[in-house]
């Protein structure tokens, strides 16, 4: 049956270049591989030969099914599933790419599209490491074509076709409008087509540039990751043992400054997006993509030690295999749907489990046979490395680095234990304390390791050529670190002393990795900033860790909310912190007023941009914020919230809206008129009377927000209406840190909003009135306050422009050292 | 024993005492009568919204104070009281179900977390006739198709 309104060519045209990728792609797999093993150099000659053509006919079919999906989805073709669920007609055309890369289908595209250029790259520079380098790349690359194959196998479904049409999805199967006489055991209207008009649009929260740039530059990040693998196994196969370090160590560095950067780009839309108020919350999709580059920082190091010493090469062997691995097992939690209890953003279960699993076991399984058969074969030095050496330093901190990657890793695969054993385990109370308790110590020891490590000679070290070298930054680092830590107040209370001082001293170590990697620049490379990658990277590297301890610790809670009913909170745990505004109604918020001025719509979407302004109270800061929100979008109930913060170049405010006003609302233009009124006194307003009937204190409140001799007035009122009905309202004045805060209290049936202004000693009252002529437009917020986020994300940068500059010397070196070989 | 394999040890000593600090500190998932029996344990509760009773919340009264009312997602005869202190929380109403992270104390489920499992959207859409295009059909051909309950 033919149906209105279709466009099939470009379905099956995209089908057909997933088939020719996965041929081709097998193909390319089996020459190279026939190339590596080929007895003489014609044979090699003329299988690389095929190969070529084979990777480059994929390359062509990848770059293809690319363009159609995205010509699909920029088109609205929305009888294609893959457009239909991830886009819309209002969707900016910015943001098409990030739509692109919503669903699965579309990031394995991403991914297999990173490979192909950089099997393209390595074509031309790999020379005698092609073949067997290329035979890992293709067989990835037949994995990732089978992912999007939708092809069934012996009654088996391979991968999920991104080229599905909407009616071939079992998405229209339950709508009976759509179907003939509107019985959904007939097929489809000719015309149903007429019915789909619209998309079911990007998810709001990935509404963000930073989903735009974030996933390209991360799947680059694993995509890279498989060269050092690749070049690792190469090397076992064809034993040539430690040779391949050489090719192989620039692609290790690229692929270490391009996950990281890439996993930190996903922290930046996180705080910008997300409102769990934060950049990185332990959540598995998170950890995942950082084990992986915590076991690569250590794979670098150790073939950094083989290069220079001949230690460690079973390691790095070890630590790319696995930080590989860890890409692969990554894959499985984010898109197998394992994880669904316990994060928030991972991928929607497609029912490839199987598949992901054999994905993983396919690479990993004979990477471990290989390196277990040729272990022994892996040259290696019987005699220890000196503890003087720098070397073995090093290699401590690599085990470090993997051990953090271990625990990291141990406790984000919960779920996969539960499935294993059916148990039932859970995370822990305080998830997030739960990492930094560990990862705190962890950070301390790399902190000192990397400060101190790089004035170690390599084999030995003499401790008097030690000492002097470090003693001047060691000196400054103590003197800086003690200024911050005696004036930068960084007292985190909410765990124990312990922890606290944990913090302390990581800042300590932080401070002294900067200096004196910073000092090492000019003591140990006299200034020549392009041979310096290393300690720049690690000057950037300390300053990640700054960031993120004094934003962390320092974080304040700005909206903290005195009124309402006391929760049974523990000491230190206060979550009080949404707080309402009334539109033009001035509330008051530690050293700022906020006024909540109005909205505006986004003339598209349902998308509402909210005007709050910020004054200081000691007039040094106005600004205003505009956190917006998807109201009741596209089946949603309730708020999709994106927050707004103002940048100093110390901290951030940060805020987002957490619930709003019924939408249908009136404008409200009338003020505040203030009475004075003792306990038994009358207040007359349009629609009734209110009797105020004394007023309560309280003392005795906790220290934490209300500073030493706090304390609570409460006006009790009880509001007589002409309809007859009583109510009573009871706002509050609170006397916090020397302050005067009023808790104005509203009764909505009667749009009447009541604040206590002033308490005198006689018990009489100032009482401040405002009659609403609609019901009150209202947003309630949070905000917080981060201090150093910046240091967080400079550091980032300097890191991963420390690792390209190290990248460029030793493609630098390698050049010269082929030229002169 | 060469200094190596000391240091490996240690780190393996180390790894294990993480282990285990970590397996104590854990929660659990349990049902509603199982963390009813267990007071004051931090659990975890897949639950379902009990619409038939109200949701209390007033963001001009206080913008922190949320209860509702939840079901066990195996048993509904299993009912709990839940107090959330931290805010609204979106997509309630059109929960399909909702993990619970808290404690159950003084006769009601302190919930310090919440997680909401949305049906799909595009079932939701199907399954009222609320959204445009739906509604725009139903109105091209009007016979027997206004009635899209099953």
């Amino acid at each position: 049956m033919e149906y209105i309104g279709e466009h099939l060519l470009p379905g099956q045209l995209g089908h057909g270049f997933i088939v020719l990728s996965l041929v081709a792609s097998l193909i390319a797999t089996f020459s190279y591989f026939k190339s590596a093993q080929a007895k003489n150099t014609e044979d090699a000659t003329y299988w690389k030969k095929l190969a070529r053509g084979a990777f480059i006919t994929e390359v062509i079919s990848v770059i293809a099914i690319f363009a159609i999906l995205f010509y699909i989805i920029s088109n609205h073709l929305f009888e294609y599933k893959y457009a239909w669920q991830h886009s819309s007609r209002s969707l900016e055309p910015k943001y098409l790419l990030a739509c692109f890369w919503e669903g699965q289908e579309g990031s394995f595209l991403l991914w297999s599209i990173w490979h192909c250029v950089l099997g393209l790259i390595l074509i031309r520079t790999a020379k005698k490491w092609e073949a067997p380098v290329m035979t890992v790349v293709s067989l990835m690359q037949v994995a990732l074509a089978t992912m999007i194959a939708g092809i069934y196998f012996f009654g088996w479904k391979m991968g999920t076709n991104p080229f599905i049409l909407l009616r071939d999805s079992g998405v229209l199967d339950n709508a009976p409008v759509l179907h003939i006489n509107g019985d959904v055991a007939m097929g489809l209207r000719q015309d149903y087509m007429m019915s789909i008009t619209d998309g079911n649009d990007l998810n709001p929260l990935l509404q963000n540039y930073w989903m735009v740039i974030h996933p390209p530059v991360l799947f680059m990040g694993f995509a890279s990751s498989v060269v050092p693998f690749a070049f690792a196994m190469a090397g076992l196969w064809k034993k040539k043992f430690g040779e391949w370090t050489k090719p192989a160590l620039p692609w290790t560095l690229f692929s270490a400054a391009v996950l990281g950067v890439g996993i930190m780009m996903g922290a930046m839309w996180a705080y910008e997006s997300l409102t769990f108020g934060g950049y990185w919350a332990w959540d598995p999709v998170e950890n995942a993509s950082l084990v992986p580059w915590l076991i690569l920082i250590g794979g670098i190091h150790t073939l950094l030690i083989y290069k220079h010493t001949g230690h460690s090469l079973r390691a790095t062997h070890l630590f790319f295999i696995l930080a590989f691995g860890f890409v692969l097992y990554s894959t499985f939690l984010t898109r197998s749907g394992i994880l669904g209890e316990t994060s928030v953003h991972a991928f929607t279960d497609l029912g490839m489990n199987m598949q992901l699993l054999v994905f993983l076991l396919l690479f990993i399984v004979p990477a471990f046979i290989l390196f277990a058969n040729r272990y022994k074969q892996i040259p290696h030095i019987q005699k220890e490395e000196s503890s003087s050496s720098r070397e073995f330093w090093m290699f401590i901190g690599s085990l470090v680095f993997f051990l953090s990657a271990l625990v990291v890793i141990g406790k984000t695969s919960l779920p996969v234990y539960n499935k294993i054993f059916g148990t039932k385990m859970a995370p822990p109370e305080k998830a997030e304390f739960s990492y930094n308790q560990i990862m705190i110590f962890i950070a301390i020891i790399l902190a000192v390791l990397t400060a101190v490590t790089q004035y170690l000679k390599y084999k030995s070290t003499t401790t008097k050529f030690f000492l002097k070298k470090i003693w001047m930054p060691t000196l400054i680092a103590i003197i800086i670190a003690t200024l911050v830590l005696a004036f930068g107040h960084v007292n985190y209370e909410k765990e124990s002393y312990g922890f606290m001082a944990a913090i302390w001293l990581a800042v300590a170590c932080s401070i002294y990795t900067i200096v004196a990697n910073a000092a090492y620049i000019w003591i140990g490379m006299k200034g020549k900033l392009n041979l310096s990658g290393g300690s720049i990277a690690h000057v950037g590297f300390g300053m990640v860790l700054l960031g993120i301890l004094i934003s962390s610790s320092k974080k304040e809670v700005l909206s903290n909310n005195i009124g309402g009913i006391p929760a049974p909170l523990d000491k230190n745990e206060n979550p009080r912190e949404n707080l309402t505004l009334v539109k033009g109604l001035t509330v008051d918020m530690g050293k700022y007023t906020l006024t909540y001025e109005g909205d505006s719509s986004h003339p598209k979407k349902q998308l509402k941009y909210y005007k709050v302004h910020f004054k200081s109270k000691d007039g040094k800061e106005d600004f205003v914020l505009m956190p917006n929100s998807f109201v009741n979008y596209k089946g949603n109930e309730g708020l999709m919230s994106n927050p707004d913060a103002r940048h100093y170049w110390d901290h951030d405010v940060f805020t987002y809206i957490t619930s709003i006003s019924n939408p249908d609302k009136m404008e409200d233009t009338t003020t505040f008129r203030t009475k004075n009124l003792h306990p038994g006194d009358t207040l007359f307003y349009s629609a009734g009377f209110i009797i105020f009937n004394g007023v309560t204190e309280k003392k005795d409140l906790p220290e934490k927000l209300f500073g030493k001799d706090g304390s609570l007035f409460t006006a009790q009122l009880k509001v007589h209406a002409k309809t007859g009905s009583v109510f009573s309202i009871a706002p509050k004045l609170g006397f916090a840190k020397g302050e005067y805060l009023a808790v104005p209290d509203t009764l909505i049936p009667e749009s009447i909003i009541l604040k206590l202004d002033k308490v005198n000693p006689d018990q009489s009252v100032a009482i401040g009135i405002k009659e609403s002529n609609g019901v009150m437009d209202y947003i309630t917020l949070k905000a917080y306050k981060f201090p150093y986020i910046r240091l967080l994300w400079l550091g980032v940068i300097i890191t991963a422009l420390g690792i390209i500059i190290s990248m460029r010397r030793r493609i630098v070196l390698n050049r010269l050292s082929d030229n002169q070989s | 024993m060469k200094k190596t394999h000391i240091i490996l040890l240690v780190f393996i000593a180390a790894s294990i005492a993480v282990l285990i600090s970590m397996l104590n500190t854990g929660s659990t998932y349990e049902t509603i009568a199982d963390a009813k029996a267990l007071p004051g344990k931090f659990v975890h509760v897949a639950v379902r919204l009990d619409k038939s009773k109200p949701v209390e919340f007033d963001a001009k009264k206080d913008p922190n104070y949320l209860s509702f009312y939840a079901t066990g997602v195996e048993d509904p005869k299993e009912a709990m009281k839940v107090v959330y202190r931290n805010g609204e929380i979106p997509n309630l109403m059109i929960s399909e179900r909702l993990v619970l992270k808290g404690k159950y104390m003084d006769g009601q489920f302190e919930c310090k977390d919440v997680q909401t499992k949305c049906p799909s959207k595009y079932k939701e859409e199907m399954k009222h006739p609320q959204d445009e295009s739906v509604k725009k059909s139903a109105a091209y051909n009007p016979p027997a198709t206004t009635d899209v309950k099953k």
